[in-house]
């Protein structure tokens, strides 16, 4: 039942992915040169229409308020990762998901850029222990921004909201300006 | 110039997209109390193989099931923009080898940095982000500026 969930999570996922265009390298690079910020676009719409209506959700009862709980932090470890993944982001034009979809509409640099990623995993856990030490280290809990800035909830919601509109404004402004 | 090919339709809004993946994150945190994830598929796929113990628990794992969800959603929405091809997407001034060596590399790169994000634009970005959780914003940020970084060196190989 619950994958059935998975199934039907996954084709929407995968759908909204495509329409967007994100199943495109060229498209994704662009972002990194300005003058296609699609893949900016795209992520902070889904990141502030899921935040709201989890906060919504939640305040009308129809969710438990643990679903909230923020994932672990590891801070060192996801600044390291983070460095590596975006320098692989650019030489190879995507990231797991949309590698995927690239696959799926048949683009034989996703499935390059797919058997790269099962390299780069084989290589961490034939690492062996002192990688997969390092990668648990300096765990600071479920750590929320809300709690780094001592704001509430709703205060940093709205922030990141006010933020991201702003982004969007500089977004169409840089096209503009870099298409011209 | 393959001109028997039909032109695909335009994509989508990336605003409205944008809503439309929200919506689906969303879907995932009250259907299954999770956000999505790609990155954490590939590692069960992966450590089944180098552990050799067979792949019928990945059809038991919430996350493969969706990636492979994603896969369907994929060809579905490229079927019916006519964008369904094989070829190679590549900049304008570099061959379809260079790229897919490059593509292989970035992969290497992006599977490796995984495993110390804890998961990837999915699973972290995306999920992790709309939980306001700080390791995810920081990865984020991180990601963000490195591929800024690099961009300049990179240039050959997508203008």
């Amino acid at each position: 039942m619950n994958l059935l969930g998975a199934l039907v999570v996954g084709l929407g996922f995968g759908f909204f992915l495509e329409r967007a265009g994100l199943g495109d390298s060229r498209k994704l690079a662009a972002q990194f040169y300005g003058y296609d910020m699609t893949v900016f676009k795209v992520m902070f719409t889904a990141i502030i229409t899921a935040m709201l209506g989890l906060f919504w959700l939640v305040r009308f009862g129809v969710i438990a308020a643990d679903v909230l709980t923020p994932l672990q932090t590891y801070a060192l470890p996801q600044v390291i990762g983070g460095i590596i993944f975006g320098a692989g982001f650019i030489v190879g034009g995507f990231c797991p998901g949309t590698s995927c979809v690239a696959s799926s509409l048949g683009r034989g640099d996703g499935w390059c850029f797919f058997g790269g990623m099962m390299i780069g995993i084989a290589a961490f856990h034939a690492g062996g222990d002192s990688l997969a030490n390092f990668a648990t280290s300096n765990n600071w809990g479920a750590l929320s921004l809300s709690d780094v800035f001592g704001l509430t909830h709703a205060t940093t919601m709205l922030i990141i909201v006010a933020g991201a509109i702003g982004a969007f404004w500089g977004a169409e402004w840089v096209e503009r300006k870099l298409s011209a | 110039m393959n001109t028997t090919m039909r032109t695909p339709k335009p994509y989508w809004n990336p605003y409205l997209s944008g809503v439309g993946l929200g919506l689906i994150l969303l879907a995932s945190f009250v259907v299954a109390g999770r956000g999505l994830g790609v990155s954490g598929a590939i590692n069960g796929l992966v450590t089944s193989i180098m552990t050799a113990s067979g792949f019928q628990a990945l059809f038991g794992d919430w996350v493969f099931v969706e990636v492979l969800g994603l896969i369907a959603g994929a060809m579905a929405s490229g079927a019916l923009a006519g964008r369904m091809h094989r070829t190679v997407d590549s900049g304008p001034r570099i061959t379809s080898r260079t790229r897919l060596l490059l593509a292989v590399s970035g992969g290497t790169l992006v599977g490796f940095g995984s495993r110390f994000a804890h998961g990837c634009t999915s699973g972290q970005a995306l999920s992790g982000g709309a939980l306001m959780s700080v390791g995810s914003w920081i990865f984020m940020i991180a990601l963000f500026a490195t591929a800024y970084a690099f961009a300049g060196v990179l240039r050959r190989a997508w203008q």
